[in-house]
């Protein structure tokens, strides 16, 4: 079974979008179709429709997890509803492992979503007739799985997310943290292949938040399912994501990893997007380190170039000399010293890049 | 700036009003009343409707399509036409259901006989279904109380069917909840049906919706007359006619419970997998549930109101009872029959409610004998009090066994303690209450009644499409000036003015009593909490439940009447004022408490303004019901549209009368509906709510 995905990694990316649009108002294709490609905002709203997304191409692989992030209104939620095909697409293609999304009859895509994909919702939207193991179940019994295996299988969710003992709480007895907890592992349940989340932890109080990202993270260490995972929050993206995608309009601006976001931003908007956001979180030391300085003197210290320069900063600076740096083998291949790291942490931003 | 052009905007609406208000009052006075003065009152232009409505319908039940049937008694086809043959073949159905249930519960032979044949009964004296001993049913409502809720509810459910036995009201009553049993899952199941064909299909809902606008307007009566030309006379068409009343809440209901499911809800139900009859059934039903559950609610209230009604055309029960003791001033009688209804309709309503919030337990692990004791236990005790009723013919004499079946009359009756009760009080205040009957009759209402009847009907006109337009604009004008003129050109153009009057009469004072009182009770969680629950049970009372008490102390009235519908009609005002006042955000009382305001002005500046449009909500349920039950009024003799209305009960060729009749009511409703929703909806989008 690993084999055989292994090898679909291989030639094949697990979501493919390919000029996707998505229009919306009563007579979007119509107007779609005689703007002839080009997509301009206000002509559209002249015409009664709205752009949600404005062609989008990207590909997503196995076990990636691509972070979409935008402000308000950018059409990351209608994104991610043309991939689950919540919503039609107005034009384009999407193939999901190879298929093609757009041309699955109702019965395909039924199949799709009870065995491939899961969905994690902002607002969490859990039936508030059922009761937690219930929510979590549901899936599966919708799938046809007996009632035994299905709260079976819904009680190991439920220790997974660390609800145990709450299992027969209905949702209004549980707090925010928690719901979106049953969230989650209802949409876990029948180990899909594919986790859409849409912005799950925005409503969620801080601290609370960031123990839900811990959470996130080590199922993710456990699962890593392909995710696209979508936020507002610019601290989150960078401690989850492999790429990033920023949107503007309906527009993905750029799609590319944290570091280079941040430091190669492709468009005037993405470089105003991303100009507040600390270096060190999004940088590795092999970024600033020196490669050239190995005959001086090098302290007892030692660091991976991949770590985050923010992890490793307090340590560097509270040494007086040269640190060494390693790459996964141990070997050495360059080094570091303070300056470097007071000029990320402190200094002239953009000469930090 | 913005509260400068508010006054000035506000004062134009106060300057109109005041000029109509002039102009209402000298066409008052120029237009002299004659009868060929065509602004005095309009010629009956449509008065052939109900003519025209006759033919159809005899066209359709008697010519339209005709089709060949074969019929068996004679051994030969014969032509019939199709909607009479639909509606016998329906009506029998329907009968058969009833019986059924029926027989179960009291015995009887004419289920065995469907199946067999008159012969065979007679030939087999052992054919016979014997009934229930009322003993096992009313240990199984004690059971079925217990295993879906609790001891609460089985004590309930247990002292209900006991009062009801033991007072001698055993068979009437389970002729009615027979009747029930049919009508109300039936109600449900169509009102779900075309809740959720509206709910998928825009144009089946634009469809339905004013077909539900005029359903719930129309009083009971109207539902009598089509059910009784095309059902004819007896169980069935009550129950016909129970059903079609009982089913647009429920649509209503469903409509607006699947609307108010979010919309991630459904999107998280798809990314589940759901095929399309899973989402509905799996997922919208039940989170709309809520609102569907009123909807039950609401079926079985109509289903015991409507049920009773229902005796008019036939149906056996507590209903026909109740009628006769009404009409003979039994008021002890018609008190036990009232708390039998009403108790019915507690118990069904809250038993309805326990199945439908029952929760399952998958982890314990139960043999069979845990699974099913309850069953267990009631096949245990089905045949234990079938011991004990057996045992009971050698006990009692008289040829009664009230181990098995209380007969009817033959319990305790508390009839001459109610009589003597009524007769007390009626004799310790005969003075205070007539001089009050007639201080009202007198002083109050007879010049009331007059005014309306001296109005010119340009005038009415003038005044309600003049007040359209100042709430809505010229199309609110056209919408109530169509309700209107409806009513003016057919016959009935007086009779409407008087049953306007004490709709009127009873509005007003509901509205006030309503008003104060959820006021006084929306003050503390306690009370408002408190009175919720009251106005709760008291909407589960069937209707003219309300008229038994008043009967008692002012006897066959226009008093009587009114006062039933201020009863009746103070519930909705008084609820949707708690409601409204419930929901004025905190941080507004907190505002105000810094800008150091007491508890009065509060509540006049603050509380009062912002929840207003949710009262003037209530106050239109208040019209409806205040008109509901000035129409059953009728019962009691009004001079109203209703009584038209009941008398078109008794004609051969009542049918357009009494539809057109009901169409006069439901638009006298409809027309003040819309004007008071039109103005709520635009005080709400004036205080951003
Ligand atoms: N069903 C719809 N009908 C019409 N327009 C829609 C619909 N759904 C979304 N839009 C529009 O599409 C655009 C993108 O909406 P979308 O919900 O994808 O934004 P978003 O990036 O998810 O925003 P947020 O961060 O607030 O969730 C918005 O302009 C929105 O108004
Ligand atoms: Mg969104």
């Amino acid at each position: 079974m690993a084999e055989k995905i292994t090898k679909k990694t291989i030639d094949q990316p697990v979501i493919k979008c390919e000029s996707v649009y998505k229009i919306f108002g009563n007579n979007a294709k119509r107007v779609f179709r005689s703007a002839g490609g080009v997509i301009d905002q206000d002509v559209f709203q002249k015409a009664g429709c709205i752009v949600g997304v404005n062609n989008a191409t990207f590909e997503l692989f196995e076990g990636e997890l691509l972070v979409v992030m935008g402000l308000s209104g950018s059409g990351k939620s209608t994104l991610l509803r043309c991939i689950s095909r919540l919503t039609e697409t107005t034009a384009g293609k999407i193939y999901v492992e190879g298929r093609d999304l757009v041309a699955m009859n109702n019965k395909e895509l039924i199949e799709l979503r009870r065995n491939k994909m899961g969905m994690v919702f902002q607002s969490f939207a859990l039936l508030p007739h059922k009761t937690v193991i219930e929510n979590i179940a549901f899936p599966l019994q919708i799938k046809g799985n007996s009632t035994n295996e299905s709260i079976n299988r819904a009680m190991e969710m439920v220790d997974l997310v660390g609800l145990g003992g709450r299992e027969n709480y209905f949702p209004r007895q549980l707090s925010g943290g928690q719901q979106q907890r049953v969230g989650i592992a209802r949409s876990l349940a029948v180990e899909p292949d594919i986790w859409f989340l849409d912005e799950p932890f925005s409503a969620l109080d801080p601290l609370i938040r960031k123990e839900m990202q811990d959470e996130f993270l080590r199922l993710q260490g456990v699962l890593g399912k392909t995710i696209l995972f979508v936020t507002h929050d610019f601290d989150e993206a960078l401690r989850l994501a492999d790429r990033i995608a920023i949107m503007k309009d309906g527009i993905i601006e750029q799609i590319d990893t944290p570091a280079n976001i941040v430091l190669n931003p492709a468009t005037e908007y993405v470089r105003k997007f991303t100009q507040d956001v600390p270096r060190e979180k999004v940088l590795k030391i092999e970024a600033i380190m020196d490669c050239n300085a190995k005959s001086l003197k090098i302290g007892k210290l030692t660091i991976s170039k991949d770590a985050l320069i923010e992890t490793v900063a307090e340590a560097v600076l509270s040494q007086a000399e040269l640190v060494r740096v390693t790459n996964e083998k141990g070997d050495t291949v360059g080094v570091i010293d303070r300056l470097r790291i007071i000029n990320v942490l402190f200094g002239d931003k953009k000469s930090s890049g | 700036m913005s509260e400068m052009r508010n006054y000035i905007s506000n004062n134009k609406k106060l300057t109109q009003f005041v000029v109509l208000l002039v102009i209402f009052f000298s066409l008052c006075f120029l237009i002299s009343p004659s009868d060929s003065n065509i602004l005095w009152r309009f010629p009956p232009l449509i008065a052939g409707l109900p003519l025209l409505i006759n033919d159809c319908v005899s066209y359709l039940m008697y010519e339209f399509m005709p089709i060949e049937i074969y019929d068996s008694e004679i051994e030969e086809y014969e032509e019939r036409p199709l909607i009479k043959e639909v509606t016998r073949a329906l009506s029998s159905t329907v009968l058969f259901c009833i019986q059924v249930i029926r027989e179960i519960l009291l015995g009887g032979v004419k289920t065995i006989v469907t199946f067999t044949s008159w012969d065979f009964v007679n030939e087999n004296k052992w054919a016979y279904w014997p009934a229930l001993p009322w003993t096992v049913v009313c240990s199984a409502a004690i059971l079925l109380g217990y295993s879906l809720r609790g001891f609460g509810l089985a004590t309930l459910a247990g002292l209900a069917s006991m009062y009801i036995s033991i007072f001698g009201q055993w068979e009437p009553a389970m002729e009615t909840l027979s009747l029930v049993l049919i009508a109300a899952p039936a109600s449900f199941v169509l009102g779900l049906f075309f809740g959720v064909l509206a709910y998928r299909n825009k144009s089946v809902e634009s469809a339905l919706a004013p077909l539900l606008n005029i359903a719930q307007t129309m009083p009971h009566f109207s539902y009598l007359v089509p059910a009784m030309v095309f059902f004819g006379v007896g169980d069935h068409a009550g129950a016909i006619a129970t059903i079609i009343f009982a089913t647009p809440p429920m649509i209503r209901l469903t409509i607006l419970g699947l609307k108010k499911v979010s919309p991630e809800v459904t999107e998280a139900a798809l990314m589940s997998g759901c095929n399309e009859f899973q989402l509905m059934f799996r997922v919208l039903i039940p989170t709309a549930r809520r609102d569907i559950l009123i909807g039950v609610n609401q079926v079985i209230m109509q289903c015991l109101a409507m049920a009773v009604i229902a005796s008019f055309i036939g149906a056996k029960g507590l209903g026909f009872n109740l009628l006769l003791a009404l009409n003979g001033l039994r008021v002890g009688q018609a008190i036990e029959l009232g708390i039998c209804i009403v108790l019915i309709a507690v118990v069904l309503d809250k038993l309805s409610l326990a199945w439908a919030n029952k929760q399952v337990d998958y982890f314990a692990d139960l043999n069979f004998m845990q699974r099913n004791k309850y069953k267990i236990f009631l096949f245990f005790l089905l045949f234990f009090w079938s011991i004990i009723a057996y045992i009971g013919t050698f006990l009692f004499e008289e040829g009664f066994n009230y181990f098995y079946l209380i007969p009817h009359n033959k319990g305790i009756t508390t009839e001459t303690f109610w009589q003597g009760g009524v007769d007390w009080i009626v004799d310790t205040f005969f003075f205070q209450l007539k001089a009050f009957n007639e201080f009202l009759i007198i002083s109050v209402l007879l010049p009331m009644k007059h005014a309306y009847l001296s109005m010119p009907v340009i005038a009415t006109f003038v005044l309600i499409m003049g007040i359209g337009y100042i709430i809505g604009g010229l199309k609110s004008a056209f919408i109530v000036g169509f309700f209107l003129i409806f009513i003016a050109f057919t016959e009935w153009w007086d009779r409407a003015l008087i049953t306007a009057y004490m709709a009127t009469f009873g509005v007003i004072v509901s509205a006030l009593i309503g008003i104060t009182v959820g006021s006084i009770c929306a003050q503390t969680n306690i009370t408002s909490k408190s009175i919720i629950l009251i106005c709760d049970t008291f909407q589960t009372f069937p209707s003219f439940i309300y008229l038994i008490p008043v009967i008692m102390l002012f006897g066959v009235t226009d008093t009587s009447v009114l006062i039933a519908v201020i009863v009746y009609a103070t519930i909705p005002a008084t609820r949707y004022t708690v409601e409204g006042l419930r929901s004025v955000p905190d941080t507004l009382h907190d505002a105000g408490s810094m800008s150091g305001v007491n508890r009065l002005q509060r509540w006049l500046k603050i509380e009062l303004p912002l929840a207003f449009p949710h009262m003037m909500l209530g106050v239109n349920q208040t019209v409806v019901f205040a008109l509901f039950m000035v129409i059953i009024g009728a019962m009691i003799g009004t001079e109203d549209l209703g009584q038209y209305i009941l008398k078109s009960l008794s004609d051969k060729h009542g049918i357009g009368n009494g539809l057109t009749l009901g169409f006069c009511v439901a638009f006298i409703g409809l027309a003040v509906d819309h004007l008071i929703r039109t103005w709520a909806e635009e005080r709400k989008k004036a205080l951003g709510l």
